[in-house]
């Protein structure tokens, strides 16, 4: 896994990040406006389609998330802060070893992942809430493959055969 | 919380459904191949705890896997509470070992992310994190309820588990923590052990949110104490033991004390935090961490009163009885 904490705050990036309104917001426009052009686009060749999807992946998202390109992506639901930049491969909250300041156990100059990600996800405004989903194992096999194509082909949902999934129940009403 | 059926049958189980306010331990494992180095440490902790938590790597330092203790303890009659951290097993290792686990008569199984690898004595070794905690509570779930692997595949005779999860209710992010609670709740867990508590007034906020989304009756809570030998010992495990966090004032206290009474002190102020919580709704027994002090932890107990066991305070026995749970009456 590469670690580049540093990569985390090239230019722009972390403003935007902070702004998780506007990225979700490109978030939803992009799934309408790709998720037309897909069908056609695989239809005229599966192979290119799917190169351009993992090259542009690696760029933008790379640049904008430091994506490790796991190939299931759950931005939306972390805060548009990506799970895996957190050392441990956490998707479903922080660990205990989060520092007094707030930072990496493992990365002591990077702040977690987790708390950048409970901060934002309650400054959205569609799916803030979905942090709270219980996120299954990840599929090992979807690496390096894009993250959008997986979506539109369904493949991101699937999860192990004898995955049982939970929801929380607790009310959303109240804080936070 | 009482009326379920029994999960595992496991005697920390059947004291936390009695209403015992229930003590567990750490078990430091040895670096040794010899049996008696677990024995030796087991036997002071047995006398007076409910059950002992043999540790997985901790401080991702190479011990006695928490397998081989776990083995050895079973086999003596102890009770014990199997660590499984995600750091080094990817989830065919860990499911095969649950199996084994169960098969040795491990009942109890406390599921953890796990220190990362370079907080350790090898840090160049490879970390796994295939899994997170929380989809290893629910693997291990899914083994007991569903009676299959991750793949669908069926097992002949499902295990049974008392299943565990750790909480660290001491670092940030602090107002969401409880939520983190409320998903291993949701994924499992029966009961939760947490990180060393030194700082009551961040516990007791935080058990106001986990009563407030009603976890406190759904999930049994031991709060983690341990006794600090000096300012120096408190001083270490703020700053290098990863998720541990001590005030300045215990830290003060301890070096305003005179150096030969430093240790007495340090028992003392974890009797105080043991008295403080108990009385705090919702905490249902303790979790004793003496990192190599294991002969303190017998005092530690009976200086808070908690040999011979009692009732939890404000418990009640549940009005309808419990059919299913024949055992109840014979907890020792
Ligand atoms: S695809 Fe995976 S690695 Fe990339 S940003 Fe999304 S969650 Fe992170």
């Amino acid at each position: 896994m590469s670690q580049m904490p540093e990569a985390r705050r090239l230019p722009g990036s972390e403003w935007l990040k902070d702004h998780p309104r506007i990225l979700e917001w490109i978030y939803l426009r992009s799934k309408a406006v790709l998720g037309r052009l897909y069908p056609w686009m695989r239809r005229l060749s599966p192979g290119w389609t799917e190169r351009l999807f993992v090259r542009s992946e690696e760029w933008v998202k790379g640049y904008l998330f430091n994506c490790q390109m796991c190939g299931q992506c759950i931005l939306h639901s972390t805060g548009m802060t990506c799970p895996m930049n957190c050392p441990k491969n956490l998707r479903n909250g922080p660990c205990g070893g989060v520092r007094a300041d707030g930072h990496c156990e493992v990365i002591p100059e990077m702040p977690c992942v987790w708390v950048q990600a409970w901060e934002r996800s309650s400054r959205m405004a569609h799916y803030g809430e979905e942090i709270r989903l219980i996120q299954p194992p990840v599929n090992r096999q979807l690496e390096h493959t894009s993250a959008w194509i997986n979506m539109f082909e369904g493949i991101d949902a699937r999860t192990p055969p004898g995955w049982v999934p939970v929801e929380l129940e607790i009310e959303t009403s109240g804080d936070p | 919380m009482s009326e379920r059926p029994l999960r595992a049958d496991s005697r920390l189980e059947r004291v936390l459904r009695s209403g015992r306010f229930a003590v567990t331990a750490e078990l430091n494992a040895p670096d040794s191949a010899d049996p008696e180095d677990v024995y030796r440490n087991a036997l002071v902790l047995a006398e007076v705890c409910d059950a002992i938590n043999a540790t997985d790597g901790s401080g991702a330092n190479c011990h006695m896997s928490s397998m081989g203790c776990c083995a050895l303890l079973t086999r003596a009659g102890y009770e014990p509470v199997l660590q499984v951290s995600c750091r080094d097993r990817n989830r065919i290792a860990i499911q095969g070992d649950l199996l084994g686990a169960a098969a040795m008569g491990v009942k109890n199984v406390l599921c953890l992310t796990g220190d990362d690898v370079t907080v350790g004595d090898q840090p160049e070794a490879k970390r796994v994190f295939d899994l997170d905690s929380i989809q290893l509570l629910r693997t291990a779930r899914i083994m007991c309820e569903q009676g299959v692997f991750l793949s669908g595949r069926r097992l002949t005779t499902p295990p049974r588990f008392f299943l565990g999860a750790a909480a660290n209710p001491f670092v940030p992010p602090l107002e969401y923590r409880h939520l983190r609670l409320a998903k291993k709740v949701a994924a499992g867990a029966d009961f939760i052990q947490t990180q060393y508590c030194f700082d009551i007034r961040i516990f007791r906020e935080y058990m106001r949110r986990v009563r407030d989304l009603g976890l406190h009756r759904q999930v049994y809570i031991l709060v983690g104490v341990g006794p600090l030998r000096s300012e120096k010992a408190a001083e270490f495990m703020r700053t290098r033991v990863p998720g541990v966090w001590i005030p300045d004032e215990i830290v003060e206290r301890l070096r305003k004390t005179p150096k030969k009474r430093k240790r007495e002190e340090g028992i003392r102020i974890c009797v105080e935090i043991i008295e403080q919580v108990r009385e705090i709704e919702g905490v249902h027994g303790i979790h004793v961490m003496a990192y190599r002090q294991e002969e303190t932890v017998a005092e530690i107990i009976h200086r808070a009163g908690l040999f011979p066991r009692q009732a939890r305070p404000g418990w009640q026995r549940p009005r309808r009885r419990d059919t299913s749970s024949p055992q109840l009456g014979r907890v020792k």
